[in-house]
């Protein structure tokens, strides 16, 4: 199957084989909450690979070049910088916590040698800077080498400071703090594909801001009701298409997604298109509309298509088609007869993501018991995949695993009944070129690739 | 022993029960639940959902209560520091510290 490194069956015995390649994290029982991930992120080239957590604290991991002296260690993800991202603040006016919890996210693509992302909490959104500095200037006139300075009357002679090669130090820097605009909480932010403008959307609302400009930001959508009574769906997610820097889509906690055109109205609180799957109203039940809510939405590379996560499947749309979507992937349906306990324990609540692979052939989605979904667009097929550290040797396959839902368990199927629903998978990231998948099963990343890559 | 099979509507029970899992399920919340008032779509349901993150000091109500009881001892806090609720007047000192992440994160480790 052609395909820019992303073609090929999933399941395993074809082309591809997922293997265990590293994982990161303490192997601790008890996690302390501000370790828990909650954004996974590949930057454009997939060289770099980000992680937000609970904490505020944002880790950068950089693949290994090839080097001949360790072969094994090509592809590998190391530390390349971390730092704090967000506070945990007070917002006395409103006896309101703002949680320092990292939500998003996403990196601009590459224009010179430095790297830069967008990070943001509930409340605020940060521009980060990563730089490298590998040389020094030595020899000032002024100061000495340890820095003190010179008297400047003694000093006899001129000299031209020259640059000296030094250990690599990576800095982060925010360039940019973009606060103040939201009421409500951030759960999306998203960069143009003009590379200047960029959105954040909270529960009601979606912002436009300038790159550049921090005092200053263009309201698109407002859905809050003149009468908060009258409230009845929120903005769950909201994503920029891949090349038409006019065209955003955002999707709502009833199951809808609206597409908008930003050159038809300054404010688009009309969509140019509606996608919604109609419902068969006699299957209506208490939980139909919270199993609805869609808690991701992306585009595909190519822009033909999106898809969307609600809380048992995952579907593609072609933007063209608003009556429905093309394709509907269950992702644990067997949780369908388990959904009083869900919503007793609060999981029916849980936001997954949902992520496409580099030639969009393939999708891939987390779920309970630190099981992960793929599946094959072109093959139909489909792989449950388990992120543990029992199945964490160097290079060892993936076994694919089965949940049981009936009576009779075969050997190595799990039941229903005896999936740990504290261990989600809700973040998942896939490089944009290569078979490469990261996996964030609480606080421990874990990183699969093909075994063929 | 007579045997009768189900009744018309508890045939359409059963129905449903096999034919929607989803609604079993639903079912067993109402018992478990008889007073389950609010529907997830409601007004109500998404308003709550706006307010997370809001916590119980309030500086107006502290003050108001502070003057007013001048001379008297204010009522103590509970030894257990994490809830802030109740007729217990706060003091910030009460206030559950919002621990900042000093520690490097153990991915970097």
């Amino acid at each position: 199957m052609a395909g820019a490194g992303g073609g090929g069956c999933l399941a395993g015995g074809n082309d591809f084989q997922w293997c265990f390649s590293q994982v990161k994290g303490a192997v601790d029982e008890d996690v302390a909450e501000a370790d828990i991930i909650s954004a996974v992120e590949f930057n454009c080239s997939g060289d770099l690979l980000a992680t937000g957590d609970k904490g505020g604290r944002v880790v950068i991991f950089q693949r290994e070049q090839e080097n001949k002296g360790r072969p094994h260690s090509r592809g590998e993800y190391n530390v390349y910088s971390t730092f704090q991202s967000h506070e945990p603040e007070f917002d006395y006016l409103k006896s309101l916590e703002i949680e320092e919890k990292i939500n998003k996210i996403r990196w601009l693509p590459q224009q010179n040698a430095a790297h830069f992302l967008l990070s943001t909490n509930d409340k605020t959104i940060k521009l980060w800077k990563i730089s490298e500095r590998d040389r020094r200037a030595e020899g000032y006139n002024l100061k000495d080498e340890d820095g003190r300075l010179r008297d400047p009357f003694r000093v006899t002679a001129l000299r031209v400071p020259i640059l000296k090669p030094m250990d690599l130090m990576v800095e982060a820097s925010p360039r940019r703090i973009f606060a103040n605009a939201h009421t409500y909480h951030v759960n999306s932010i998203s960069v143009n594909s003009d590379h200047e403008t960029y959105l954040s959307a909270d529960d009601l609302r979606v912002n436009l801001w300038h790159l550049e400009i921090t005092d200053r930001s263009f309201n698109i959508v407002d859905i809050k009701p003149a009468n908060m009574e009258e409230l009845t769906e929120v903005i769950t997610a909201a994503e920029f298409h891949p090349h038409q820097c006019n065209v955003f889509v955002y999707s709502s906690s009833k199951g809808t997604i609206r597409l908008c055109d930003m050159r038809s109205s300054a404010l688009c609180d009309r969509h140019s298109k509606f996608f919604e799957e109609p419902e068969d109203p006699s299957s209506r039940s208490f939980f139909s509309e919270i199993i609805s809510s869609i808690s991701d939405v992306k585009f595909s590379h190519s822009g033909r298509y999106m898809m969307t996560r609600d809380y048992l499947s995952v579907k593609v749309w072609d933007l063209n088609m608003e009556g429905r979507p093309v394709e509907t992937h269950q992702v644990h349906e067997y949780l369908r007869s388990k959904l009083c306990s869900l919503y007793e324990n609060d999981c029916i609540f849980d936001k997954f993501e949902c992520c496409w692979n580099g030639s969009d052939s393939a999708i891939m989605t987390g779920s309970y018991n630190n099981f992960f979904r793929m599946f094959d667009r072109n093959t139909r097929r489909d792989v449950t995949l388990e992120a543990s550290r029992e199945n964490s040797k160097p290079r060892a396959s993936l076994k694919p695993r089965k949940v049981c839902t009936g009576g009779k368990r075969k050997k190595d199927e799990i039941s229903v009944d005896s999936l740990d629903f504290n261990k989600k998978i809700l973040h998942t990231a896939w490089h944009p070129t290569e078979n490469i998948v990261a996996v964030a099963a609480t606080n421990n990343l874990y990183i699969f690739q093909d075994k063929v890559n | 022993m007579s045997s009768r099979g189900p009744s018309g509507e508890e045939q359409k029970e059963m129905e449903d029960k096999v034919a929607s899992p989803e609604k079993a399920e639903e079912a067993k919340l109402k018992a478990r639940y008889p007073h389950l008032g609010q529907k997830p779509g409601s007004s109500d349901f998404l308003r709550k959902r706006l307010q997370k993150g809001q916590k119980y000091f309030d500086y107006g109500d502290y003050n108001v209560a502070k003057a007013k009881m001048k001379n008297k001892q204010l009522p103590a806090a509970a030894p257990d520091k994490t809830e802030v609720t109740g007729n217990h007047i706060p003091t910030p000192q009460d206030l559950p510290q919002r621990k900042q992440s000093l520690v490097a994160s153990k991915l970097a480790g």
